[in-house]
């Protein structure tokens, strides 16, 4: 199962790089994703069934936590494989796009999701370290795909500056493996997240906070938390839809993920709630500054990403706070928003192909011109903003209550964020889907399945969270105290 | 070669680790650069090698060979390359002069001394007194990336950053386990093959490889 | 007494070997860019020849030019004889300390900067305000590399620190460096200073005794031979101390004069080496050539405490 979650995307990159521009080639990326999902699926039922698994001679441990994380991997990136196939297709025409590009494309969307599935599912945090890097790696080319000067501008920022993080990330992994080498010996060993898990209670506190705030840093970059965050806006708003789908809809969550094993941790050894406010504070920042940013947004894609930088904000936020509720929560917050995020990336870029612009100002009259992208969007964004009945209401209902029960003076700032939030993005949502459909709007195919499939998701988690979820999140939650 | 003389001369070497970081810090001349960051790539695979002699860890001889072949061979000869195929010009300015440079960067050091202090104190391997110096490395190689306004420059400030890495594993724990190397290395090469691919694309687009011209995406206040 | 002998003998061969030195470094530096070089002892010539030669005053100069180029040679030979060159139990040994060293320095140069501006000509003015810059930066470094090297041994006492002996220890190598970019600095050597310039426009240390002639020139040169000789004389003792007799008996004299021959021999090639791959640097370098210096010594200074 493992090996055939990994190995496909890994040949199907190998593949692709050489046909990537034939006529079939994204039915082949669509089919390479089918196969990883079901993969993904059958891992998880095995899971499910018999427990927290370690593979690979303990190099691979799979369990309640990463587990559904591979499963919504698997599920949104063959959604999005399917988006791109008429997406992309439509840049290839008009020429944005060339033959090499094309194939590299391919090539380097299957290889992301195996760098994602590696970091998910390894079990040595030295090799988490190397799949993240990995996966920065094989996007960065593919934001400056288009080759515009803003494009590249933005690829340069995104490879340095989550360079310069991931070094400080790779920093306090040394650390940690310098307190773990004490209590475990050496080698391979005292990487592994198991062993580390089982003796955290004797592992240097004083180093491990100082790891701790190396890691944070370095993986705070990549989840995009204030004041980390300026390779974000540019990186999400300039690459192929596609990518900043699965950019804004996976990544932050594999990297946050990384994070919150790592502060699992640093709790286990200083046994304060340090990490905690530290995680605490830098989400509540990054939901501020991230609201009030969206007030400015000119461009459709950039102020989408700011939603993803606060809704980061948010899940680091009841990450940090900890307790049953907060953390069942931000579970379901990193899911909801996975798939609200790439539904609405994936109507804002038939949206932006219908008019030829990125520009909010210049699309207008959705709802007439192309219904389904019109009310995709429309729901996307209340979804996105919090509306009941979705999901993503549901998730910050229960991150709000667990914030006033533990940690009340931290809730204004929440609610502050959350209001600006909302108020900012109907404010620019309500002209561009109602109105009249201007001239220059161009009619096209679009991709239906995947809008669709992820906002009935979102609805029906918002509504009535089915059992085995139910089941996945608390075995996540007691993992995680 | 008993284990005072290999720390005093580790010690010595760690010495000439952070001389090569400044150096790179008041460097204007990129081909200088290029060169001072070969030399410590060189400083640095010798170090290892000491470091896996003393102590016996064998793994610590193949780190040392990968560093010398990756670093002191083979990205200075792509940067010489790309050099001289993208007919740079050979100067680079920097953000603030020279002397508050070097002052910004005394002043880092004595925080990354600062900083690991509680490691210094739990650590039991000759190498300890070294973490300090790496780090300071690290911090450095941040500082040119900051300070610089020249594109090449600020790849070799991640490149001397990568350095202070890998000089601060095998500081603090005699290097991590081979396969964590392994794929530092791996992914160090990637971002080599992947700048230069960016160097291209950045000549050909802006036709120059000042960064300042990197500031169109901002919003407006 | 004997120790009194030493001292005297210490003195004369820094007076007598300081032309000696700089015929040296002049002949290994035409040696080495193909040149014919003139013999060893020419600047002993040179300056029998200026001692010969009458005083050529202007009519505003005041007492002080007349007087410092003897307070310059004074100053020297003082700074010589508190440099332990031959031995470090030397009778002087008490005021051997290096603040006293870098004042009899500043006094020598103090003095000279005035006599520069003394007679009212623009080129004497000039040198003397580069001058003093160079010495607002050099200073502060030297002090720096010295307080270095007396971190080992706990004391600023130049006797202490050349006996405490030199180790291989990081913080000693950084002071060295910086030691020989200051040395250069203060000496007046390339990359600072080209001292066989005749272009005024060029000059620091020459410009400000551009005025002098007769014995007073002849005065003023020796004593910037014999700091040239007295710097390298400090580099080989506070970092290769290796021969210098640690007692003030005679017998041990003559290896230690012999060692110390052979030193400045070594050291004369080196700075012919620096001389020749250099070349002079614009004077608004002089900071970054000096704040590197400093660096350089601040981060002995810093290896210190972190290696060692």
């Amino acid at each position: 199962m493992l090996l055939i979650l990994l190995g496909v995307p890994l040949f199907a990159a190998a593949a692709l790089a050489f046909i990537g521009d034939r006529r079939y080639a994204p039915e082949i990326n669509i089919a390479g994703s089918a196969a990883t999902f079901a993969a993904g699926i059958g891992l998880a039922l095995e899971v499910y069934n018999t427990g927290p698994m370690l593979a690979g001679g303990k190099f691979f441990f799979v369990d309640a936590f990463n587990v559904y994380l591979s499963v919504l991997t698997s599920f949104v990136s063959m959604t999005t494989a399917i988006f791109s196939r008429r997406y992309m297709r439509r840049e290839r025409e008009h020429g944005r796009v060339g033959h090499v590009g094309m194939r590299f494309y391919h090539s380097m969307y299957q290889m992301f999701i195996f760098a994602m599935f590696l970091c998910l599912l390894t079990n040595n945090i030295g090799v988490l370290w190397i799949a993240m890097e990995l996966a920065t790696l094989s996007t960065v080319l593919l934001v400056s795909l288009y080759r515009t000067p803003r494009a590249i501008e933005a690829a340069w920022k995104y490879f340095i500056l989550c360079g310069v993080g991931i070094a400080q990330a790779l920093f306090g992994t040394v650390l940690l493996y310098f307190a773990a080498e004490k209590v475990l010996g050496e080698g391979g060993e005292a990487l592994l997240w198991t062993n580390l898990s089982r003796v955290s209670g004797s592992l240097e506190p004083t180093v491990l906070s100082l790891a701790f705030v190396f890691l944070m840093v370095g993986y705070g970059t990549k989840v995009g938390l204030v004041p980390l965050h300026n390779w974000l806006p540019d990186a999400h708003s300039e690459g192929p839809t596609p990518i900043s789908a699965v950019l804004s809809g996976l990544l932050l969550n594999i990297a946050l993920y990384a994070l919150v094993r790592c502060k699992v941790l640093v709790d286990g050894s200083t046994g304060t709630h340090h990490a905690g406010d530290i995680m605490m504070g830098f989400g509540v920042l990054s939901i501020l500054v991230a609201a009030y940013s969206l007030l400015r947004q000119k461009d459709i894609k950039r102020m989408f990403s700011y939603s993803s930088i606060e809704h980061m904000g948010i899940a680091t936020f009841a990450f940090g706070l900890g307790g049953p509720i907060a953390t069942f929560g931000a579970l379901l917050h990193m899911l909801v928003h996975s798939l609200a995020k790439s539904s609405i990336f994936f109507t804002v870029g038939h949206a932006s192909q219908m008019h030829q612009t990125q520009e909010m100002e210049r699309i207008k009259g959705l709802f007439k011109g192309n219904p389904l992208v019109g009310w995709g969007l429309m729901f996307g964004v209340m979804a996105i903003a919090g509306m009941p009945p979705f999901g993503i209401f549901t998730s910050e209902f229960l991150i709000l209550t667990a914030t006033i029960k533990d940690a009340p003076l931290w809730t204004p700032f929440l609610l502050l964020g959350l209001g600006v939030a909302f108020a900012a993005l109907f404010r620019r949502v309500q002209p561009m889907v109602a109105g009249e459909v201007p001239e220059y709007q161009k009619p096209l195919k679009v991709a239906h399945v995947p809008v669709v499939l992820h906002m009935l998701l979102v609805l029906i988690i918002g509504i009535y969270i089915p059992d085995f979820l139910n089941q996945w999140f608390h075995t996540a939650v007691e993992l995680l105290k | 070669m008993n284990i005072q003389i290999a720390a005093q001369i580790n010690s010595f070497i760690a010495a000439f680790v952070l001389l090569a970081a400044f150096g790179m810090l008041v460097q204007k001349r990129i081909y200088s650069l290029i060169h001072l960051f070969a030399w410590q790539g060189l400083f640095l695979s010798i170090s290892t090698a000491i470091v896996g002699y003393v102590a016996n860890k064998h793994h610590l001889y193949i780190s040392s060979i990968l560093t010398l072949s990756l670093k002191v061979v083979l990205l200075p000869y792509i940067l010489h390359v790309l050099v001289v195929r993208l007919k740079i010009r050979k100067q680079a300015e920097t953000v603030l002069n020279i002397p508050l440079t070097m002052m910004i960067g005394i002043a880092l050091v004595i925080f990354s001394y600062h900083l690991t202090a509680p490691v210094r104190e739990l650590s039991t391997l000759i190498t300890r007194s070294t973490l300090a110096v790496a780090l300071a490395t690290v911090m450095i190689g941040l500082l040119m990336m900051i300070t610089r306004k020249h594109a090449v420059t600020q790849i070799i400030g991640f490149l001397a950053m990568e350095n202070g890495l890998f000089f601060a594993a095998t500081s603090a724990t005699y290097g991590m386990p081979l396969v964590v190397e392994l794929g530092v290395a791996l992914d160090v090469l990637i971002a080599a093959f992947i700048f230069g691919i960016f160097f291209f694309h950045i000549h050909s687009t802006f036709d120059s490889l000042d960064v300042k011209q990197m500031s169109r995406l901002k919003e407006d206040l | 007494m004997e120790g009194f002998l030493v001292q005297t003998l210490q003195i004369a061969v820094l007076i007598g070997l300081a032309p000696a030195l700089v015929g040296w470094v002049r002949m290994l530096k035409c040696w080495m860019q193909g040149r014919t070089s003139a013999s060893l002892f020419q600047p002993y010539l040179d300056l029998l020849k200026l001692f010969s030669k009458d005083i050529v005053l202007a009519e505003n100069a005041s007492w002080i030019f007349r007087f410092t180029p003897y307070l310059l040679f004074g100053t020297t030979v003082l700074a010589g004889a508190v440099i332990p060159m031959l031995s470090t139990d030397l009778p002087l040994a008490a005021t051997a300390d290096v603040i006293v060293l870098v004042g009899l320095f500043a006094i020598a140069r103090f003095f000279t900067a005035l006599a520069g501006m003394d007679i009212g000509t623009a080129f004497g003015g000039m040198g003397s305000s580069r001058e003093m810059t160079v010495a607002s930066l050099a200073e502060p470094a030297m002090l720096m590399a010295i307080f270095t090297v007396s971190l080992g041994c706990k004391s600023t006492s130049l006797s202490r620190i050349v006996e405490a002996g030199a180790l291989l220890k990081p913080s000693l190598a950084f002071a060295f460096l910086a030691f020989v970019l200051i040395a250069l600095a203060e000496t007046g050597r390339i990359p600072v200073d080209n001292p066989s310039t005749h272009l005024e426009l060029t000059m620091l240390h020459e410009a400000m005794i551009l005025e002098y002639s007769g014995r007073h020139l002849a005065l003023v040169e020796w004593a910037g031979m014999m700091k040239l000789f007295l710097f390298m004389a400090l580099l080989s003792a506070l970092f290769f101390p290796w021969g210098i007799a640690e007692t003030g008996k005679l017998s041990h004299i003559p290896i230690a004069g012999a060692v110390l021959l052979l030193k400045l021999a070594v050291s004369g090639m080196g700075l012919v080496l620096i001389e020749t791959g250099l070349a002079k640097m614009r004077l608004f370098r002089l900071t970054e050539f000096l704040g590197s210096a400093f660096l350089m010594a601040t981060l002995g200074m810093l290896s210190f405490f972190i290696l060692d």
